[in-house]
């Protein structure tokens, strides 16, 4: 049902009903649904309110600066940004490769926001669900009733979370606006002491994060009947891998595969990315809708993300998590995993592959090294790409002779995922919607549908009265039905 | 002397919403002892950590309605379902802490009146600059104090639910 009801022409008959914001997701999203004369939906849109313009921001900015700047984007995953314009800024200062030191710096900060956002995200928002259920009292099915009712689950999360900012604030210097990476490098390396204080609870976080994934992997095998369908539909897959196939969070080259699990392109540089990917605009949202070039719009769309990066890379180099990898894949029977709710699955063992690759660089003694920046020959255009928390993040700028930027294009995580999210939410409420009352139970579904994803749908403005949540119904004549709202912070 | 924690949140990229992180870079310079100053984007599940190992909790942070040029509220620990995916509001964090700590939490939440939201703009509006000096003009001399008197901020501030926030004149 999820592939057609995005795509409507004729609306004249058509009632709309629109839920929004969206809870317990980052920033300001709603959804609307488009019923027919007998109530079914028609129609699932995922309308996401985020404000545009930071590439025109940038412009005639100094390229030193961008690395920085861009943190501004996102109070959720200020490092993916950071890094990813500073590898874009690498290749304008004619850097190809950095020192071991300065790349080891990257990873390790990059493999510490992998860890903290996928703990977060697990334990302040999935854990709820699995523990208590989709139809759980609202007051109940959230991070303070994990804590009531599991503290040393909760306490887990808290501190999980917690080392993951300290590995950040390490290596960035700070844990918002972060200077660490610099064109052609890094500003600092680790010291004895910051490694010390990180490298003794680093076995601690691995145990701890191979039971959230215990935990996960049986809610999921338990409750494998209903979770596979839900909101689940066939998709190509894209990410980074690295040169010999292996997940690579940090470095690697574009790999898309289809829902049979053929590859369509392979081995695409990053500069080279526009070769493959194109972005559409639809009058009806913020954000675009990027597709596979040669596959057009209709067809071309794809996933990214934990799901998307299990299915394109061959192996991960790390031993527990790549004996989850292929414990996975069996879900797949030699093809993808299209289960929209493996991505939680998947996540975590992207969880556990990030704590074990943090245990052996916080005792790499590169770390300790001073040889931090590389200077090459000044060139006029970047492009950086790495696979952010939430799927892959491009950012390609232009530079002029004054080190200005004179162009910059983002394609952002969470907007790679758009389609997917649209057809996710219509799979859902084409199953569990009445055509009368937005209930909780649909409401907390459609949640749980976008939530698998892991969006961030906006930054961080979250002043006192900004986050209300009204859930609104309109008749074919665009009258308001019925209204709720709920709770405000 | 009564520990202190001094949490500013905000986006210093939107305006006045950062305002937050202004009060804490402001507190912050002046080095005091006992006095713990973080800043971020927005309330985490991890801020529950240093609040518990603090006598007193402050959440400094903009807001777009309510007393201006500030307000104080002891703020209630709660059950929340309406925070977003990455941010707690201040009760749902103070009912985490109190659950992870086990004990009570003295907490309370300094609102700065902010005016202009803009995404992209790094300057604190000409007023939200002055509410802000009003704040630290309340704030600062409780802080140096010796010893320090929680009860200047147990006068100054109402429940949340009740009368939500007092002005800067109530305050002192």
């Amino acid at each position: 049902m999820g592939t057609e009801v995005s795509h409507v022409t004729n609306t004249n008959e058509l009632r709309r009903t629109i839920i929004e914001p969206v809870t317990r997701i980052e920033g300001h999203g709603k959804v609307s649904l488009l019923l027919d004369s007998s109530n079914r939906v028609q129609q699932a849109r995922f309308h996401v309110v985020e404000f545009r313009g930071f590439e025109r921001f940038v412009k005639g900015r100094p390229y030193w600066e961008i690395p920085v700047l861009v943190q501004r984007l996102c109070g959720i995953c200020p490092v993916s940004h950071h890094l990813a314009a500073a590898k874009a800024m690498d290749v304008v200062v004619g850097v190809d490769d950095l020192t071991p030191t300065a790349e080891r710096m990257r990873r390790l900060m990059h493999y510490g926001q992998f860890f903290q956002s996928h703990a977060l995200h697990f334990f302040h928002l999935v854990s709820p669900d699995l523990l208590f259920g989709f139809d759980a009292e609202p007051g109940v099915r959230n991070v303070i009733g994990v804590a009531q009712q599991h503290p040393d689950l909760a306490v887990q999360g808290v501190m999980m979370r917690k080392w993951g900012q300290e590995i950040i604030k390490a290596t960035a210097g700070k844990k918002i606006h972060g200077t660490g990476a610099v064109p052609g490098g890094i500003n600092k390396n680790l010291t004895i002491e910051e490694r010390d204080a990180l490298v003794k609870d680093a076995d601690r976080m691995l145990e701890w994060a191979v039971s959230a994934l215990e935990l996960c992997k049986k809610y999921t095998r338990e409750h494998l009947a209903e979770l596979a369908s839900f909101g689940s539909f066939p998709s190509s897959h894209l990410s980074i891998v690295r040169a010999d196939g292996a997940m690579d969070f940090y470095h690697g080259s574009l790999r898309a595969i289809d829902a049979e699990g053929n590859v369509i392109f392979d081995k695409v540089e990053p500069r080279d990315y526009l070769d493959v990917i194109r972005e559409e605009v639809r009058p009806w949202s913020y954000m675009k809708f990027p597709y596979i070039k040669d596959l057009g719009p209709e067809k071309g769309w794809y996933r990214v993300g934990p799901l998307a990066r299990l299915n394109t890379c061959d192996f991960i180099d790390t031993p527990i998590a790549e004996k989850e990898r292929e414990e996975l894949k069996e879900l797949g029977g030699g093809r993808p995993v299209n289960v929209t709710m493996a991505y939680h699955w998947a996540r975590l063992i992207e969880l556990v592959h990030a704590a074990e690759k943090l245990g052996s660089l916080l005792r790499d003694p590169l770390l300790q090294g001073d040889d931090l920046v590389t200077k090459g020959e000044r060139r006029s255009e970047g492009v950086g790409i790495i696979e952010a928390p939430r799927g892959t993040l491009f950012h390609h700028y232009r530079v002029n002779a004054n080190d200005q930027v004179e162009m910059a294009n983002l394609i952002v995580s969470t907007t790679n995922n758009n389609e997917p999210m649209n057809r996710a939410v219509g799979a859902v409420a084409a199953e569990h919607f009445d055509g009368r009352e937005v209930t909780e139970g649909l409401l907390n579904r459609i949640e749980v549908a976008i939530r698998a994803y892991d969006p961030c749908l906006s930054c961080a403005t979250h002043a006192v009265g900004q986050m209300p949540l009204s859930v609104t119904a309109y008749d074919a004549t665009g009258a308001v039905v019925a209204r709720g709202v709920k709770g405000s912070a | 002397m009564t520990s202190v924690v001094l949490i500013g949140v905000g986006n210093p990229a939107r305006g006045d919403d950062g305002l937050g992180p202004a009060l804490a870079e402001r507190v912050e310079d002046l080095c005091l002892p006992g006095v713990t100053v973080e800043s971020d984007y927005q309330l985490e599940p991890e801020h529950a950590v240093p609040m518990g190992s603090h006598d007193v909790v402050i959440i400094a942070d903009a807001a777009v309605s309510g007393p201006a040029p500030f307000g104080i509220s002891l703020i209630e620990a709660r059950p929340d379902t309406s925070f977003s995916t990455h941010g707690l509001d201040p009760g749902a964090l103070l009912a985490l802490a109190q659950l992870i700590h086990k004990r009570p939490i003295e907490a309370y939440l300094l609102t700065v009146r902010g005016i202009e939201l803009e995404p992209f703009s790094e300057k604190l509006s000409d007023e939200a600059r002055r509410n802000l000096d009003e704040a630290l003009a309340f704030l600062v001399p409780f802080l140096c104090a010796e010893p320090r008197r929680v009860g200047v901020l147990r006068r100054a501030a109402r429940p949340a639910r009740a009368a939500c926030l007092v002005s800067s004149e109530d305050g002192r």
